[in-house]
């Protein structure tokens, strides 16, 4: 077995500890200019008048009038404007940008911009449907004619905040008709291809690179296409390099966040306590346009029932549209809200039918050849049973249950089991992405991934360039990968959907391979390679029937946590987690990946609150809203199960985003534990755990 | 205009400007040192980090005014100290290291921390580092790290 797993140091660790490593903000350009946006202050209504001050000589006013293409940023739905033009959908949507020489003068001018409005009255309830997904699994109708018992349950969640530490920015040149972008992104040809279409120009004439970037966890996904295109505008009519980075306020007013949901489940429950049928709807709030929200829910949707196989299913799912912010991609895209749901779903269905909740879950537990929820089939070993196993080893899971229920300190312990699908849901690879990847080899024998992945500190670059020098028996020296620029990269698809080890992994393992059979030593040579999806797949996107995903990572968490008598404040004491990754290409990196991601789900649990009024968020800073702090962590524990991918570099799956998809069921679970009450909402602030208490 | 004279990186700089510009503009702009980060500018996340006579500030929230007459020390600066060596050492073994962009506020507060308290349990550390925001790694690795590098580092602080 390959020992590739064996932790190297990271390729451009020297260089970040250093400060060395330049990020957006940090670059220069001479006769830099800066850009702010000036945006709505209203949810609703439509743009009356516009009064500007007289400008000074070397400040620009740049806005729709400008777009030389189309005023819409291009994703999968194309609702969302460049820049506002009549009708305003949410607080803080962008109007137009000022440009100037100096901060200061951009400042003066934006201070004496003024808009007036038309109000009308915004909606921020559930009830505008944009989207509406159905599917089936087997008979569900005829299941709840024959169940025993029926049991229903409502669930919530808020929204979460990415709170990546670098803010979103962009600096962009222009040089004849090319506009060049450098920016803190994960899809260099998103923004791109959203560029060309804004600017209505030759693909030759955009050219993307990613700056170092300093978090993402989907952040970066689509939202900067929007600022891409906006500063594409300025920069053809200004002639000047521009600088549009963000400061933390705006950021957060601004960028999209994590769909707050309310999901209702539904189990028709036969003689022996089992469950052979559910219903769900999955509710998402998309915001003010639907951006990648469709996308959002059809994942909530398909992770149904989570690591449980129920052969009888109907699942329907809306995305709301309301006059807030847009939400979008971030870690996880729909499944920390399923899987929120589904695992506290069944622990409560435990409850009610008086089972017990580990033997209950057991029972329905997914095996290898069950059917997905979208009637495809888990084609790959399972080894969930021996994970679990192991979790409640490490972590003392059941002697400490058995305390903790019996015991009147307010201590729990909560476990969730989870998958999350690796890659793009359905036929989304091979239809929509098609990925490509090129690698060069010079005369030196040296070689260089030319491909559009971006590490965004997920240790992409390191683990990328081991698989070649594996393959290639290279030291890894010998192996280049530098930030993508798409003049020279083709597009080998986002960063996202943890798909980068497993396909774009897989691709560059293919492509190594053939340089390695056409080895000639001294000579520059080229491979290009595309994705081909394994002839297993088989999907219909109108039914939503078949394989949704190539493969599965599996992983089990169990959290502890103490509540507070007096204030009920939560203190997580410590975390365990086991995962199936297929095979880790880096152990460190990927138990990294595991604390940072279980902390992320964790802290989604019960600590990180986000609300608006009328639709403006309440929460704009780190002080607003709380990430944990080195305090607020506790010590994590992660064991990692082998269990190769045939399809995967080495074996590798997907494990990026399933190390944040159980953390809140499972903090959830220890805190109903802890205050012997029903939690069905998160973040499960103290607030709310008083209103639990209260309602004896 | 005033005159603010201090010593940066050891070398004296003296400066005729505004007292009350934001130092961590100073440091970026005027001094082009880009290793402290601006992450949140009101000085909660510590990315800005720097030493002023060997004491962890966030730069971002001080006005130049403060730093007249005292030693100012970024991690341009320190990263040259035998310290840094052995706690890039500690951050490289244990993969502390993820997106980067905390990093070099983080490195600072560990120097501050351990000049403070050469032998910290990981409890202290905790504390010590609870300035110092990181969003990737679950600072999990992260206090590892600094547990290897006061063990390797032991008799340098």
């Amino acid at each position: 077995m390959s020992t590739i797993n064996k932790s190297v140091p990271k390729v451009e660790a020297k260089d970040k500890i250093s400060g060395k490593m330049k990020y957006v903000s940090d670059y220069h350009v001479e006769g830099l200019h800066y850009a702010k946006t000036v945006r709505s202050t209203i949810a609703k209504g439509v743009i009356q008048s516009i009064e500007l001050p007289p400008l000074p000589e070397g400040v620009t006013i740049v806005d729709y009038q400008d777009i030389p293409g189309k005023n819409v940023v291009k994703m999968i739905y194309e609702d969302w404007p460049v820049f506002a033009e009549k009708n305003i959908s949410h607080y803080g949507e962008p109007i137009m940008l000022v440009v100037g020489p100096s901060k200061e003068m951009v400042q003066a001018v934006f201070d004496k911009i003024k808009i007036t409005y038309q109000e009308e009255t915004p909606i921020f309830d559930m009830v505008q449907s944009k989207v509406d997904y159905h599917f089936t699994k087997g008979d569900p109708q005829t299941a709840f004619q024959e169940a025993k018992k029926t049991i229903k349950y409502t669930y919530e969640t808020g929204y979460q905040e990415q709170a990546y530490i670098e803010p979103q920015g962009f600096i962009g040149t222009l040089e004849d008709e090319k506009v060049t972008l450098i920016g803190s992104i994960q899809a260099p040809y998103y923004v791109k291809n959203a560029v060309i279409d804004t600017l209505s120009c030759k693909p030759e004439d955009v050219r993307i690179i990613q700056a170092t970037v300093g978090g993402a966890f989907g952040g970066k996904e689509e939202f900067p296409s929007l600022i891409g295109c906006q500063l594409a505008v300025a920069l053809k009519k200004v002639k000047k390099p521009i600088k549009l980075i963000y400061e933390r306020e705006e950021d957060m007013e601004v960028t999209t966040k994590r769909h707050p949901s309310k999901i209702t489940m539904e189990a028709a429950i036969d003689e022996e306590n089992n469950i052979t049928a559910i219903k769900s709807h999955v509710g998402i709030d998309g915001g003010a346009f639907l951006g990648l929200s469709s996308v959002v829910l059809s994942r909530a949707m398909i992770a149904a029932t989570s690591a449980y196989t129920i052969n009888h299913l109907q699942v329907d799912g809306d995305v709301y549209i309301t006059n807030t912010v847009p939400n979008g991609a971030f870690r996880g895209f729909g499944a920390p809200q399923m899987i929120f749901a589904v695992e506290m779903f069944i622990n409560h269905l435990a409850k009610d039918l008086n089972e017990d909740v580990h033997d209950f879950r057991l029972r329905h537990l997914a095996k290898q050849g069950d059917k997905t929820t979208t009637s495809g089939t888990f084609r790959d070993p399972i080894l969930m049973p021996e994970m679990i196993k192991k979790a409640c080893q490490i972590s003392g899971y059941h002697k400490k249950k058995a305390l903790y229920e019996s015991s009147e300190k307010m201590k729990g312990i909560g476990m969730s089991w989870f998958l999350h699908g690796c890659g793009f849901t359905g036929s989304g690879e091979a239809d929509h992405i098609k990925a490509k990847v090129k690698l060069r080899k010079d005369e030196a024998d040296h070689v260089y991934l030319e491909i559009a992945a971006v590490d965004m500190g997920q240790g992409a670059k390191t683990t990328l360039m081991k698989v070649a020098a594996e393959v290639l028996e290279l030291p890894l020296e010998a192996i280049h990968f530098a930030n993508p620029d798409t003049d020279i990269v083709p597009d080998s698809g986002p960063t996202v959907a943890s798909r980068t080890a497993m396909v774009v992994g897989g691709l560059v393992a293919r492509a190594a391979q053939e340089i390695n059979e056409n080895w000639q030593s001294g000579k520059p040579q080229i491979v290009h390679k595309s994705y081909k999806q394994p002839d297993y797949m088989e999907w219909d996107q109108a039914t939503f029937n078949g394989d949704a995903y190539p493969a599965y990572s599996w992983g089990v968490n169990v959290v502890e946590v103490s509540v507070d008598p007096a204030s009920l404040e939560v203190r997580v004491e410590h975390i365990w987690s086991v995962y199936d990754v297929g095979k880790s290409l880096d152990d460190n990196i990927v138990i990294g990946q595991a604390d940072g991601g279980t902390a992320q789900g964790v802290a989604y649990g019960y600590l990180e609150v986000m609300n608006h009024r009328n639709g403006k968020l309440l929460q704009k800073n780190m002080t607003d809203y709380v990430i944990p702090t080195a305090v607020d962590m506790a010590k994590t524990e992660t064991v990692l199960f082998d269990n190769p991918f045939a399809y995967g570099p080495y074996g590798a799956k997907g494990a990026g985003e399933l190390t944040l998809v159980g953390g809140a069921p499972a903090v959830a679970i220890a805190i109903e534990m802890a205050i012997n009450k029903r939690v069905s909402k998160i973040p499960a602030t103290p607030e709310y755990l008083m209103e639990l208490m209260n309602n004896d | 205009m005033t005159k603010i004279t201090f010593t940066f990186n050891g070398k004296p700089i003296e400066l005729h400007t505004d007292p009350s510009r934001r130092f961590l503009d100073v440091i970026r702009n005027d001094l082009k040192h880009t290793g402290p980060k601006e992450g949140c500018g009101e000085g909660e996340c510590g990315a800005c980090a720097v030493l002023i006579n060997g004491h962890i500030v966030n730069s971002c929230i001080l006005p130049l005014a403060n730093v007249h007459h005292q030693e100012v020390m970024t991690i341009e600066g320190f990263s040259k100290t035998k310290r840094y060596a052995v706690i890039e050492e500690a951050f490289i073994k244990e993969g502390a290291v993820q997106c980067g962009i905390c990093i070099p506020g983080m490195i600072i507060a560990v120097e501050s921390l351990l000049n403070r308290n050469p032998n910290p349990s990981d409890e202290e550390i905790r504390v010590g580092l609870s300035g110092n925001l990181c969003r990737c790694t679950g600072y999990n690795m992260i206090v590892k790290a600094v547990l290897r590098a006061k063990e390797m580092g032991k008799g340098l602080w």
